[in-house]
């Protein structure tokens, strides 16, 4: 028997000739050190994306790519197709943790020295492939077809209008016609399932003939610093001293890696299910509020918190200066030290992204600066507030209900949030400064005079100013006083 | 290609022959390329060159006048002139009316103008206001507050047989054909 394989498996190998250069491969000597649980991202990232093609195709098999019937087929995926739920679950949540372990692994190359001479293009080729990995995400909340995605799809057209001259254009040419439709989602799955995937599978074959090639990088040692005249000599006599062949001394950590992701990313499609779809992509219900995926969600809020006069040219130049900045980084630190523990600047750089991206990403959790739509209907006026109120004060509270100042001011913790809390406006405002507030607006409010009528305004100022802590006084303007007492001065209130 | 160095002058001819026959098949195939090239970008940028000139928009009918009423602003929705068969329901669109007086009206784009989310109108407060980053509008559709750096878009409407009918057809961007035919931008604060 196992002669006979042995004959079947020459007969093979004397016309493919490939047994000799895998095994060389497989068996190629790498420092000992590096067989880290640290080295086991790349591959992970590796499996998660062929995950990802196995689901993808899967869904395929079902998936309508049609702006009509999209969204139907998610449903029949989600519900009538026997564990459709899963297989949809299962590309989702792969698509959350591919993004997660290449941004994990492109951290672990940048604070291990990897980028440095000679794994320059490797590095590149790996921006390339966070590029495409992000794209593939967006393009997958598209296919997506919900709600969220058409409006999604509105957003990007938007910020694609902002390109100087050529705006009109890109967005028609992204969208596939003058609006977003039937053409749009076609065009997206042509993105999503044949060039990006495509691209993908080219260059991520690149990046590992490099690794290959030019060997993993050692484990950086501090003080042993990179330089091209004698790295590649040092590199092969670290491999031959102290190197041991990849298979099987290292590769059974990314093995065992590589099975735990498969795990996990089904044990969260099991236990959280899969994402969406939400509404029907109809431009026509207009009650909705669309929000981005996890990995966009620190965008959505940096586009509501960036002054107005800043955001185009931060949407524009920002992303052209980071991808700079990526791409030329192997350049401008080629050489030089590899430790994290002796390049404190770069360990402060992620640690400062990470916190930005984290930050931005907690605000788009409860999006402070969206006024509640339905705040003014549904969080009422807490009675506490209106207790042992004058029937002038609570005909303001009714006023504050109903032109709908709760959809952007909270009253005890409930309400919008985009307008400071006014549980102790009294404090901070006098009469004359609340009347010019509501009436003028200012410092982003809206201006409400000409849907106050005088009474309305009388009313609300009034429900306004009991608005203060027990024990302390509502804010009043002092020169006032004076100005009454005092004849010499008239008019002292500025 | 290895015996480059080592040729003899009388192989000389006959490889600067081949040589010769090796440019003409580049040159062959850089025209086939290129023949290939032209309808082929041509169909890729097809939904640009059929915008330019306004190719998408036309005259759409919104309703009758008397579904208006006067002082109040109403959601009207209308299809995209403009219709594929995989539309489904996304060839239609909704918009804001906004009647004066007679025949006085404002037509408002949905998409807020700063990032295209639809805005809803709070009749009590007289202000449209965007979910997604906290845009508001003025009843006029001039800009109240928060990011946006200019008011609403309007389509351009007209009155006919008693319908009011607004020129539509493209997404409302910054840019678009159709924020440039109302020609007044509602003025920006800030």
């Amino acid at each position: 028997m196992r002669v006979m394989i042995r004959s079947v498996g020459e007969w093979f190998d004397r016309r493919l000739q490939l047994a000799a250069p895998i095994r060389e491969m497989a068996e190629h000597p790498v420092p000992r050190n590096t067989a880290s649980w640290w080295y086991v991202f790349g591959s992970a990232a590796l499996t998660v994306f062929l995950l990802q093609i196995v689901t993808g195709i899967l869904l395929a098999l079902i998936y309508v790519p049609s702006g009509a019937e999209a969204w139907s087929s998610l449903q029949a995926l989600n519900h009538d197709v026997a564990l459709g739920w899963f297989i949809r679950a299962m590309h989702g949540w792969g698509s959350n943790f591919m993004v997660a372990i290449v941004l994990i692994h492109m951290v672990q190359v940048f604070l291990f020295g990897a980028y440095k001479f000679p794994r320059e293009l490797t590095w590149i080729i790996g921006v390339f492939l966070l590029l495409m990995t992000l794209g593939m995400a967006f393009s997958g909340q598209v296919l997506r077809f919900d709600q969220d995605a058409y409006w999604g799809l509105g957003i990007g057209a938007s910020i694609a209008s902002r390109v100087p001259i050529l705006g009109p254009a890109v967005v028609k040419l992204m969208l596939g016609g003058p609006i977003i439709a039937g053409a749009t989602l076609s065009r997206f799955f042509a993105l999503h399932v044949f060039v990006i995937p495509g691209l993908l599978i080219g260059f991520v074959c690149l990046h590992l003939l490099m690794v290959l090639k030019l060997g993993i990088n050692e484990w950086p040692m501090p003080g042993r610093i990179v330089k091209r005249a004698t790295y590649t000599n040092e590199y092969h006599e670290l491999t031959k001293k102290d190197g041991a062949p990849f298979v099987p001394y290292a590769v059974w950590k990314d093995m065992f890696f590589a099975a735990f992701i498969i795990l996990a990313v089904a044990a969260c499609a099991l236990y959280f299910g899969p994402f969406g779809p939400t509404g029907r992509p109809d431009p026509t219900i207009i009650q909705t509020v669309p929000k981005p995926d996890y990995f966009f969600l620190w965008l959505y809020a940096l586009l509501s918190l960036l002054p107005p006069s800043l955001e185009t040219p931060a949407l524009l130049i920002g992303p052209v200066v980071v991808l700079a900045a990526l791409l030329l980084l192997p350049f401008l630190s080629g050489e030089g030290e590899k430790s994290w523990k002796r390049r404190p600047i770069a360990v402060l750089t992620v640690l400062l992204i990470a916190i930005i991206l984290g930050t931005f990403t907690h605000l788009a959790g409860f999006t402070p600066w969206s006024p509640h739509m339905n705040a003014w209907s549904s969080d009422p006026v807490p009675a506490r507030y209106i207790h042992d109120s004058t029937a002038l004060e609570r005909q303001g509270a009714l006023v504050f209900q109903v032109k709908q100042c709760r959809n952007c001011h909270s009253l005890g913790e409930s309400g919008g949030q985009r307008g400071p809390a006014l549980d102790s406006v009294a404090v901070r405002l006098t009469q004359d400064q609340l009347i010019r507030q509501v009436i003028q607006g200012g410092g982003n409010m809206p201006a409400y005079g000409k849907n106050l009528s005088p009474a309305e305004t009388t009313a609300l100022v009034a429900f306004l100013e009991t608005l203060h802590p027990k024990g302390q006084a509502p804010a009043r303007d002092a020169s006032r006083d004076v100005a009454f007492t005092n004849e010499n001065q008239p008019g002292a209130k500025p | 290609m290895a015996t480059k160095p080592a040729l003899a002058p009388s192989t000389d001819t006959t490889m600067s022959r081949r040589g010769f026959f090796m440019k003409l098949g580049i040159l062959f195939n850089g025209l086939a390329a290129s023949v290939l090239a032209i309808p082929i970008v041509e169909y890729l940028f097809s939904s640009i060159t059929r915008g330019r000139a306004n190719g998408y928009l036309s005259w759409v009918p919104l309703g009758k006048l008397s579904e208006f009423p006067e002082g109040e602003t109403r959601l009207a929705t209308f299809q995209n002139p403009y219709v594929m068969p995989s539309d489904g329901k996304t060839a239609d669109t909704a918009c804001w009316v906004r009647r004066i007086a007679g025949e006085q009206f404002q037509v408002f784009a949905i998409n807020c103008a700063h990032l295209g989310c639809p805005v809803r109108w709070f009749p009590q407060s007289g202000l449209f206001m965007c979910p997604c980053h906290g845009g508001a509008y003025y009843r006029d559709g001039s800009r109240a507050s928060g990011p946006p750096e200019r008011g609403l878009f309007e389509y351009p409407y007209k009155i006919e047989n008693g319908l009011i009918t607004i020129q539509a057809g493209e997404l409302p961007t910054p840019g678009a054909a159709i924020a440039e035919l109302t020609g007044e931008k509602p003025p920006c604060v800030s």
